[in-house]
């Protein structure tokens, strides 16, 4: 309906996107720590038009009992996207998409979260999409990290996500939604920023071996402005104004 | 000595510094770089560093003085709440004494469910349930008083510099303030005045525990409420 495939301009002559970015340029990122009061650490962002609150419990006891590791904790991840989130009304119930980007936020998260110090318990990190937009799972990562940092969860680093892509024959950076479905790849990238480790590594399309590494340079950095935000919630909440 | 502690607010991932330091609490040493893993003030004092937590649960510690509420027992211990992702056990052994027969002894006859008690903690490992006794002076069940949670990372706000704010709050109350290490606060006093000032003056502490020069303004609290 309405707009055809060719009708939309990806990128102009100028280098300007279909939104009005530029080609290095992210969308806007929002954080905010510690939103909710009965999850023990909770985030919210907005990431361009993206909008998605993250809630954190644990680590606490496990429940079925026999998913406790004996060793160490382990991580469940829920992402889940409201019937309101999109255009068309969503069924609520968890989609293969669904639980393939809880799985993929689960093991992204787990290289950071020490768990060999929390034997027999479970951090739970449920993830509701209020609005999507393109690039949901990277911003879910983002509101995910922050609030288990506010929950007090023992962390090596913080984890940042940022996806980068190829649009009209262009690495571009932070895709969203309409470069999503008429670009030519999308990879979302997520990485431990002080550890300098990739934690999550997806890619959807064609892209050379030039490209390739480009589009992971490019996701790299914009997962490091990412960090910065993700920084300045944390010190908002816990620091107020005497953050240096 | 206050002088050569070092002190920044750090998150996760944080390096505080790199070079010949001691690894202590919630930091990890990645290469020669010192991270911090948890939201925090950091603190290089002597050789050593760690962090300061400013939210997270109770981990609990061998010989920490804690409060446990019971949560249910078996023939053989109880189960206690002590505000942390484990639960305390308490043996009977700990509170009948070694000649305990659990065919004849009835343990809710000591402690019931929902007792409060004032208790250590006498081990803590990774592989089984931080075990937990009372078998010490001033330890043991706690008769009387309100329990009020507070987080476990403002416990040591609460106490104060050498007990100064506690001390603060116990003399301008004349309540009787018991702090476990793990959040759990009881408060007990005979005049009901003085308890609910006191556990008024513990939410404000908790509420406020990053405000500069917070015993004054308690005091001030106390001070003018009494008019």
């Amino acid at each position: 309906m309405g707009v055809k495939k060719t009708d939309i301009v990806l990128l102009d002559e100028n280098g300007i996107r279909c939104d009005g970015r530029k080609i290095n340029e992210p969308r806007r990122i929002m954080i905010k720590a510690g939103v909710l009061k009965n999850a023990n650490g909770s985030a919210y962002i907005e990431f361009g038009e993206n909008k998605i609150l993250a809630g954190v419990f644990g680590p606490r006891d496990v429940h079925p009992k026999h998913l406790a590791n004996t060793d160490r904790g382990i991580i469940r991840c829920r992402y889940h996207m409201q019937p309101f989130s999109v255009g068309e009304r969503k069924n609520p119930a968890p989609s293969r998409r669904e639980i393939e980007i809880s799985k993929v936020i689960k093991e992204a998260l787990e290289p950071a979260v020490m768990l060999e110090n929390f034997p027999r318990t479970v951090v739970d990190v449920f993830i509701e999409i209020l609005q999507a937009d393109g690039g949901s799972r990277c911003a879910a990562l983002d509101a995910a990290a922050v609030a288990l940092a506010d929950a007090g969860i023992p962390m090596r680093d913080m984890v940042s996500a940022c996806a980068a892509g190829k649009v009209a024959d262009t690495i571009v950076l932070d895709i969203n939604n309409e470069e999503d479905q008429e670009g030519q790849a999308d990879m979302p990238v997520a990485y431990m920023p002080n550890l300098g480790k990739v934690t999550l590594i997806q890619l959807d399309g064609v892209l050379t071996p030039q490209e390739y590494e480009k589009c992971v340079n490019t996701a790299l950095e914009g997962c490091k402005l990412v960090y910065e935000v993700q920084k300045k919630a944390l010190k908002e909440k816990f620091f107020g104004d005497d953050a240096q | 000595m206050m002088d050569d502690v070092k002190r920044k607010y750090v998150i996760p991932g944080d390096v505080i510094t790199t070079g010949p330091y001691r690894a202590e609490e919630n930091v990890h040493l990645y290469g020669d770089k010192i991270i911090a893993t948890t939201v925090g003030i950091s603190e290089i004092y002597d050789s050593g560093v760690r962090v300061i937590p400013l939210t997270g649960m109770y981990i609990p510690r061998i010989d920490d003085f804690v409060i446990g509420i019971v949560k249910s027992h078996t023939s053989l211990s109880w189960e206690l709440d002590i505000n942390s992702c484990y639960a305390g056990i308490l043996p009977a052994q700990d509170v009948f004494g070694r000649d305990f027969n659990p065919k004849v002894d009835d343990l809710t006859s000591r402690l019931k469910t929902g007792d409060l008690i004032a208790a250590r903690i006498a081990n803590s490992d990774r592989s089984r349930d931080p075990l937990i006794t009372i078998s010490d002076r001033d330890l043991g069940k706690i008769e009387e008083g309100e329990l009020l949670k507070i987080s476990p990372s403002k416990v040591p706000r609460l106490i104060g510099k050498r007990g100064s704010m506690i001390q603060t709050i116990e003399s301008a109350t004349k309540a009787i303030i018991t702090i476990g290490q793990n959040g759990f606060v009881v408060v007990s006093s005979e005049e009901p005045e003085g308890l609910l000032k006191a556990m008024e003056a513990i939410k404000m502490v908790e509420e406020q525990a990053h405000v500069p020069n917070l015993t004054e303004r308690i005091q001030q609290m106390l001070g003018s409420n009494s008019e």
